[in-house]
């Protein structure tokens, strides 16, 4: 099991959107700060883990991400399987490809996917800041502190 | 003469990964309206421009920038700029639809080489012949409308330098002069530079399946497991005379892997590569593939199944075809 896979298999221990808004804030969070996702900030999006059944409700702020309540309804939903959300996060595949074969869904404001997903390819690999295990470990675990 | 290849970047990641792959070549775009995908997040900006054409030219390939919409007399002077700001960077080529635009650059960028657009909906020599007279075009990217038989009719009497697409989103209309998407959206790519724009988009699951609509009108309705298209109203289906279907072009890309032999005898000088909007996963697949099947026509070595079979996988629809080139009735 890849090693994100295994960090999302234990999310169900935690209030899943809570730990997710914390690695994504860990590896995306410096982004989202220097205002490059202008366009997604004060945003809900909702990360629909098909095959794991998982919800993750995530907002975007000037201070990074945070976890959103299941109740909201999100801006944007994109909904696929885990393996997929692999593919797409390691730049292996080319997420009109999944589209097209329906393992992606894009539901809600078209406009903040399609700029979520060229601000993403846009960055150079070296300034997503991909975080040591302990410091994921630890804001798996802040929810609980 | 080799074909060149020229592969699409929609950012920087995606322009390293088709220099990586063996592009000859890759063409961008400036961000705004200027070129024929101005989508939210895509794009250079200046600085970016120039960064990309260094690294390019360290390479020691070549840089084309798309300008391929039609500016309007309220917005003429950001598509001039965008000339000058290309010219700047020191890009190899200018991809020009527009006659105005056209002049501008051969009176002010004289050393600038000038390329007539897709947009442009030059589809005969006559058209060709008249931009190289007037502008000094040293090349013309043909419309995907054409059959082989009338490509090869335009090759054999100019003396311009015709790529043709390889690969990619497969546009049934004269690109150029299609107003199809401003029925319903207001906007057509032409002057705004995408043909569905992405704030008119909506996909929902429904009980009947994956609806798609453009500005609220049902373009599609995709069973589980059917492939998807992009949203374009020319590849919706539609109930016509009692009957619902792909009353205009399926869900379906332009592949012309096999037609290798046939352009490289008849003079083709490069063949495009569409997909700026698409991904650096996207850019690297296809160019690796098309790098491949070039070198192994040029080395007199058999085309390989797995050529086809990497591209099905990529195409909208999932599926691809020969389009107008194959007529062989004719």
């Amino acid at each position: 099991m890849k090693p994100l896979a295994r960090l999302i298999s234990l999310l169900p221990a935690y209030p899943p959107s809570l730990a997710f808004a914390g690695v994504l804030d860990l590896v995306l969070g410096n982004i989202a700060r220097e205002n490059s996702m202008a366009p997604l900030i004060g945003k809900t999006v909702r990360i629909n883990v098909l095959d794991m059944g998982l919800e993750l409700n995530i907002r975007v702020d000037r201070k990074g991400f945070s976890p959103a309540g299941s109740y909201a309804s999100p801006d944007l939903s994109i909904s696929a399987d885990v393996q997929d959300f692999l593919l797409l996060a390691s730049r292996r595949e080319d997420p009109d490809t999944l589209f097209f074969s329906r393992r992606l869904l894009v539901e809600g404001d078209t406009e903040l996917g399609l700029a979520a997903k060229n601000t993403l390819d846009a960055m150079e690999m070296p300034k997503i800041s991909f975080p040591s295990p302990a410091r994921v470990l630890s804001a798996l675990l802040k929810p609980l502190h | 003469m080799s074909l060149e290849l020229v592969c699409p970047a929609g950012s920087l990641p995606a322009l390293k990964t088709a220099l990586d792959n063996g592009a000859d070549c890759v063409y961008v775009g400036l961000k705004g309206n200027t070129n024929a995908r101005a989508f939210s997040g895509l794009n250079f900006d200046v600085q970016g421009l120039i960064e990309a054409a260094r690294l390019v030219h360290a390479r020691k390939r070549k840089i084309f920038v798309a300008l391929n919409t039609y500016p309007q007399a309220t917005n003429l002077t950001e598509w001039n700029k965008a000339v000058d700001s290309a010219s700047e960077a020191g890009v190899d080529a200018v991809i020009l639809a527009d006659m105005g635009l056209m002049r501008y650059a051969s009176r002010n960028h004289p050393e600038l080489r000038l390329h007539l657009s897709v947009q442009g909906s030059a589809t005969n020599y006559e058209a060709i012949n008249f931009y190289r007279e007037h502008f000094d075009i040293k090349r013309a990217v043909l419309p995907r409308v054409l059959s082989l038989q009338q490509v090869e009719n335009v090759v054999g009497n100019t003396s311009v330098e015709i790529e043709l697409f390889g690969f990619g989103g497969l546009c049934v209309m004269v690109e150029g002069r299609c107003l199809l998407s401003s029925y319903v959206t207001g906007e057509s790519p032409n002057t705004a530079g995408v043909c569905s724009p992405a704030r008119a988009v909506r996909w929902q699951k429904t009980a009947n399946g994956l609806e798609t609509r453009l500005n609220g009108v049902l373009l599609d309705c995709y069973a589980d497991g059917e492939n998807a298209g992009y949203p374009t109203l020319c590849k919706g289906r539609f109930e016509v005379g009692g009957e619902t279907y792909y009353a205009i072009e399926e869900p379906t890309s332009l592949n012309t892997i096999e037609l290798i032999p046939e352009m490289a005898r008849m003079g083709i000088s490069a063949v495009k590569i569409e997909g700026r909007q698409r991904s650096p996963a996207y850019v690297g697949q296809v160019t690796k593939t098309w790098r491949s099947a070039i070198d192994a026509f040029h080395g007199g070595r058999r085309s390989d199944p797995a050529w086809m079979s990497a591209l099905s996988k990529l195409a909208e629809g999932q599926h691809h075809t020969l389009g107008a080139y194959h007529r062989p009735w004719k």
